[in-house]
């Protein structure tokens, strides 16, 4: 049998982050895995949620230098020295609304800590406010969101692929960092790069993109977000390690995982990450392809190392997605706490009381009211939210409603604070808070528009 | 005749929910291939619709992948405006995957429950789950 364990070109990538507020740990243990792996290898960080940018150009506006992700030192300064000192490169979104400010400060780290400059290649081109009118981005068609004709912008990013992270690689960097990208470019980026795949190698393309898919979200395919004691029992939670792809030149690859760390790899773990945030499987659109995970095939080969293979490819679409952010007023929330004899009517008699004020003051938002205990999370305001009624409950009120002028949110969540004094019997452990809200929609544009924008820039010093 | 069940569908598979905008989407894994005969053919579109149609949610399309002995539920209209327009505690529907397991029930026979599930005691007994 054809053993291409031996024979063939390997590539390993790990994830050391899958969110803006993953483990900022969670790398070492991966580059300590592949301090004894001689093969290419590679680290990205996946830290960009959809409204990431919009807070990120709130900093650029207000400091030139800033604008790139708050927490790229406690995701970079760990591991930037022997990232560097055993070849492991790093890909990355840190760069948020400032790329280029970003690899200032990864020089800045690597200045402190009085280690080799790293040579640095960062993508532009992702901000389309740089090259597009705001009457052409508001009148492209919009795909899914809020209707923003009438919006003031706050960012506006396309969504490239994997192709400019490839090109920055051949440029022989040891750091690429990009704003926005498709999450599983950061993985199809090195692949394109070290087994040199054109871009109508379709099948290829899509199984890198499928092994993007499954690390983006760092330790959701290794046993993270998985666990239901009892049913489906995952070891050393606490100690979950990240994953790591181990891809192989004819498109087939391993899902792993680092050795003396907890979680659990198993096609369970990979098949709920396959079809995280996926609609149609055999349409799994990104700039690069559209990646068909429909034939898709899992096998567990030894324990915590599952083989992923079936990846098939279509044609790329026409046109690319981007979000496009605006302000949208304040968002209010407050709770209260009610326990003990007869505690759900009393909870039900604060919710009364707070929407009677807010009739009585003028107080006019969108508002939903909730009893934590008596069905929150799956139940809509509408109906009524007691499933159980025990007479010894513990139950807690949530106020929520939308402002455009955060006085008015100052005032709604007062009106649940004010339940201390004023309100039903024995309400305890209020909490309020104040949210800038911004509201999000995807528009399509024409990639012959975004291509020639696309840039490589270059950062030694 | 081996002995039959009526369970929530959290006996024979699990899940996960996903976002994008004002859409879930909800897998449903099945742990062996009995399961998946099972809700291959009575985890229908409509049956998901009616468990979800009073967060709103509008159209559900169901997708196959009998290689992983799953199906991809689509739910549109779920989400009450999406994670930047709505007013709910958990604005991705994260818990959504929670729901569906046990608010869709099945008739479950042994030979569908994994190994180790604490789902078995209760063909022992022969009683119903609630």
């Amino acid at each position: 049998m054809f053993n291409y364990n031996r024979m063939s070109k390997k590539v390993y990538i790990g994830c050391g982050a899958g969110f803006a507020g993953d483990r900022y740990d969670a790398s070492i243990p991966i580059v300590n895995e592949f301090k004894n792996i001689k093969d290419p290898k590679y680290l990205m960080f996946e830290v960009l949620a959809e409204r990431t940018l919009a807070i990120a150009q709130q900093f650029r506006i207000q400091d030139k230098s800033k604008g790139y992700s708050p927490y790229l030192d406690f995701y970079i300064e760990p591991i930037l020295e022997d990232c560097l000192n055993h070849n492991i490169k790093i890909i990355s979104n840190l760069g948020a609304a400032n790329p280029i400010g970003a690899a200032k400060r990864i020089m800045e780290i690597a200045n402190d800590k009085k280690i080799n400059k790293p040579k640095i290649a960062v993508v532009l081109g992702d901000d389309i406010l740089n090259y597009m009118s705001e009457h052409d981005i508001l009148n492209s068609p919009t795909m899914e969101g809020l209707d923003i004709k009438n919006t003031q912008i706050t960012a506006a990013n396309v969504y490239l692929g994997a192709f400019p992270i490839a090109d920055a690689l051949d440029k022989d960097v040891d750091i690429v960092i990009v704003g926005r990208s498709v999450d599983s470019a950061l993985a199809l980026g090195p692949l394109i790069h070290e087994f040199k795949w054109k871009p109508d190698q379709l099948n290829m393309l899509s199984s890198g993109t499928i092994c993007g898919h499954l690390l983006e979200c760092g330790a959701q395919v290794t046993g993270a977000y998985f666990a239901d004691p009892g049913y489906k029992d995952v070891p050393d939670l606490y100690n979950v390690g990240f994953p790591i792809a181990e891809f192989h030149e004819n498109g087939e690859f391993y899902i792993t995982k680092p050795k003396n760390t907890g979680g659990t790899v198993n096609k369970a773990t990979v098949t709920e990450q396959l079809l995280y945030e996926t609609h149609n499987p055999s349409q799994y659109i990104v700039p690069d392809v559209i990646a068909d995970m429909s034939q898709i095939n899992l096998s567990e080969e030894e324990e915590n190392k599952v083989l992923v293979k079936g990846g098939r490819g279509h044609k790329k679409p026409s046109h690319l997605k981007a979000t496009i952010c605006s302000e949208s007023g304040y968002m209010g929330e407050a709770e209260m706490s009610y326990a003990g004899p007869n505690s759900l009517p009393r909870a039900k008699l604060a919710i009364e009381v707070i929407e009677k004020r807010l009739q009585k003051i003028g107080l006019q938002g969108k508002t939903r009211f909730d009893i934590i205990g008596a069905g929150s999370v799956h139940f809509s305001s509408e109906e009524d939210t007691s499933y159980q009624n025990n007479f010894d409950g513990d139950y807690r009120i949530r106020s929520a409603g939308f402002f455009e002028k955060k006085e008015d949110a100052e005032q709604f969540v007062a009106e649940t604070y004010s339940l201390y004094c004023s309100g039903p019997s024995a309400g305890g452990g209020a909490r309020t808070s104040i949210t800038a809200e911004s509201s999000t929609a995807s528009i399509l544009i024409d990639r012959k528009i975004i291509e020639p924008q696309v840039k490589i820039e270059i950062i030694q010093t | 005749m081996s002995e039959v069940l009526e369970l929530p569908v959290h006996s024979i598979a699990h899940s996960r929910a996903g976002d994008k905008g004002n859409v879930s989407n909800v897998s449903l894994i099945t742990y062996n291939k009995n399961g998946w005969e099972n809700i291959k053919v009575n985890a229908t579109e409509s049956k998901v619709l009616e468990i979800f149609k009073h967060l709103g949610a509008t159209n559900v399309t169901r997708y196959e992948l009998p290689n992983l002995m799953a199906l991809n539920f689509v739910i549109e209209n779920a989400l009450g405006g999406g994670v930047n327009s709505s007013l709910r505690l958990d604005r991705h529907g994260k818990t959504l995957s929670s729901y569906l397991l046990y608010h869709l029930k099945l008739k479950v026979s042994l030979d569908m429950l994994p190994d180790n599930s604490p789902y078995r005691v209760q063909f022992k007994r022969g009683s119903n789950y609630d």
